[in-house]
């Protein structure tokens, strides 16, 4: 085997992953550690060129108009050592009446001190669909400093969900910082789940520009502190057009010495947009919790209960 | 003895006297109603019952099965078989039908799927369309009381208290509730009703008659509940009871 092969099958393995993914003709994937790919396939109408820049990939990715991609496409970022920083640098375009789903598994299960920096543009054309999920593997030392900005624009009736998920280990730092455009009949769906424990820091910004007519945006935040962990969540959705429709949903739980602060702002500049906006911030919901310990569980048992329901 | 044994309960809440020297005897295998019209203090008391938060600074005693309960938290008295069902259940964010419904189940389950499965059937809700649905918004409020009651029946508990159990379903679903209580009644467990519908009273064997933070009388539920229907509904008394009175009637 390899190194490469090797390095591969480590990420594969450590993101949990089944392997036989990979060998799959028609599943595209892309396979980076560190600043090496170390894996990469593409389908018909999806290009994906890579350039080795100090520290990281930069990766340049179309999928072809009309282009309907079946499979999710599997997408692997990771640093196997304890130290070291990765930068991915991202430019997508979906073009018109295209439709990917990307799984992107960011793996860094040793890490004592690393850096996962992403700076990504996305365009979705008109009629175009692009679904990211993120979900990320971390070690038990909390390490890991995740830096992910993206600047997305969507088409005419264009449709982008993201979500972001910490499946394993612990958060370390994360600061997300997404923004998008939207125009005319699009939908924008921006979903973020961390749970945070230790010292971990989580912020978030994500932020919302629904300036075409018919417009929609859901922006949601789930975030459970606990121990002396730290979180803020800066939500902004604005309507600047007749019809556009958004909702803000910020969701925080606090335990222990956790501290949390959520900053959603709305702006409506038309009168024929319409924005809600919904946030609960503090202690379990007294019912959920008493209701669960009424079937037996303890007070811990049926926090985390609660907590892992609304983080999934 | 029964096997809940309420004595001389009072419970002070923001400076008024909502229960009154309340005791009772709960009867093993039989099932009960407390019956009283809104704000006679049924809830308060299964509430006190429980342990909920709020309702634990009680004097008095709360006999389980000859042990004192007073100082038990809510999922300690879980563990020795008392369960709470509420008039209006939680909703859940991602959590499912599946995990709520097993929340409760012994660990030392050997097949906790098959429980599961079977408490949801006995309520008449279809496994499959139901096992991974969240207990969220998405069900209506009957299919949530459906799913709260399942998830007492996969739990097994010895003493059930169930509130409001009829309130915001329809026919058929009072129907499926009757005939849950009845599976749970031939099962051996004690059930107490907390109730003001005549509908869910005549399920019950005994009932409690309260009023005003007060039991006015205890006996057959076949003698209280006329009087109730013709005395309560509304209420001649303003709810001001003339216990002596009502105890000649019922006797």
């Amino acid at each position: 085997m390899s190194s490469e092969q090797k390095l591969a099958s480590e990420i594969i393995s450590s993101a949990g992953i089944e392997s036989d993914i990979f060998k799959q003709k028609d599943i595209a994937h892309l396979l980076i550690h560190h600043d090496k790919v170390v894996g990469m396939h593409a389908v018909d109408g999806l290009e994906i060129k890579t350039e080795q820049i100090k520290d990281g990939i930069k990766i340049d990715l179309r999928l072809r108009k009309g282009t309907k991609v079946k499979n999710p496409v599997q997408m692997c970022f990771g640093m196997m050592p304890k130290t070291g920083v990765q930068r991915i640098v991202m430019n997508a375009v979906v073009e018109k009446d295209a439709e990917i789903h990307v799984l992107a598994h960011c793996t860094f299960p040793n890490a004592v001190d690393v850096q996962h920096l992403m700076d990504a543009t996305l365009t979705i054309e008109e009629n175009a669909s692009y679904t990211y999920n993120e979900r990320h593997v971390h070690s038990e030392q909390g390490g890991v400093k995740v830096v992910p900005k993206a600047k997305i624009h969507l088409g005419k009736h264009a449709r982008y969900i993201t979500d972001f998920e910490l499946l394993k280990g612990r958060v370390g730092l994360i600061d997300i910082d997404y923004e998008t455009d939207c125009d005319a009949e699009s939908t924008l769906e921006m979903n973020m789940r961390v749970n945070a424990t230790g010292d971990d820091i989580v912020k978030i910004r994500e932020v919302g520009h629904l300036n075409g007519a018919h417009s929609h945006g859901v922006l949601l935040s789930r975030v459970a502190v606990r121990d002396n962990a730290q979180a803020e969540v800066y939500s902004e959705l604005t309507a600047s057009a007749p019809f556009a429709r958004g909702h803000v949903d910020c969701k925080e739980i606090v335990q222990d010495n956790g501290i949390v602060s959520a900053v959603p702002i709305v702006k409506v500049n038309h009168p024929k947009a319409h924005i809600t906006h919904e946030a609960s911030l503090g202690s379990v919901d007294s019912k959920q919790l008493q209701t669960l310990m009424a079937r037996g569980l303890n007070e811990d048992e049926a926090t985390d209960m609660i907590i892992q329901g609304l983080l999934r | 003895m029964g096997i809940l044994e309420v004595k001389k309960l009072n419970l002070r809440m923001n400076g008024k006297h909502i229960l009154h020297d309340v005791s009772l005897d709960v009867w093993e295998g039989h099932v009960h109603a407390l019956v009283g019209t809104n704000g006679a203090g049924k809830s308060t008391l299964a509430s006190a019952i429980m342990g909920l938060e709020g309702y634990r600074g009680v004097t008095g005693d709360i006999f389980f099965n000859g042990e004192n309960i007073n100082d038990l938290a809510i999922d300690e008295r879980a563990r020795k078989g008392i369960t709470f069902a509420w008039q209006e259940p939680a909703r859940y964010e991602g959590i499912s039908v599946a995990d709520f419904v097993g929340a409760g189940i012994p660990k030392d389950e050997a097949d906790k799927e098959a429980v599961i499965i079977d408490s949801l059937s006995k309520l008449g809700l279809r496994p499959d369309d139901y096992l991974n649905r969240a207990v969220d918004e998405t069900l209506s409020g009957g299919e949530r009381k459906k799913v709260e009651l399942a998830s007492i029946i996969a739990m097994n508990p010895p003493f059930i208290m169930l509130d409001e159990p009829d309130s915001g379903i329809d026919v058929a679903t009072l129907e499926r509730m009757a005939e849950a209580i009845k599976i749970l009644k031939a099962k051996g467990t004690t059930v107490l009703l907390i109730t003001h519908s005549l509908a869910v009273m005549k399920q019950a064997d005994h009932a409690f008659l309260m009023c005003d933070g007060q039991i006015i009388e205890k006996n057959t539920a076949d003698k209280i509940i006329p009087y109730f229907e013709h005395n309560c509904i509304p209420c001649i008394h303003k709810n001001k009871p003339d216990i002596e009175e009502a105890r000649e009637k019922i006797q």
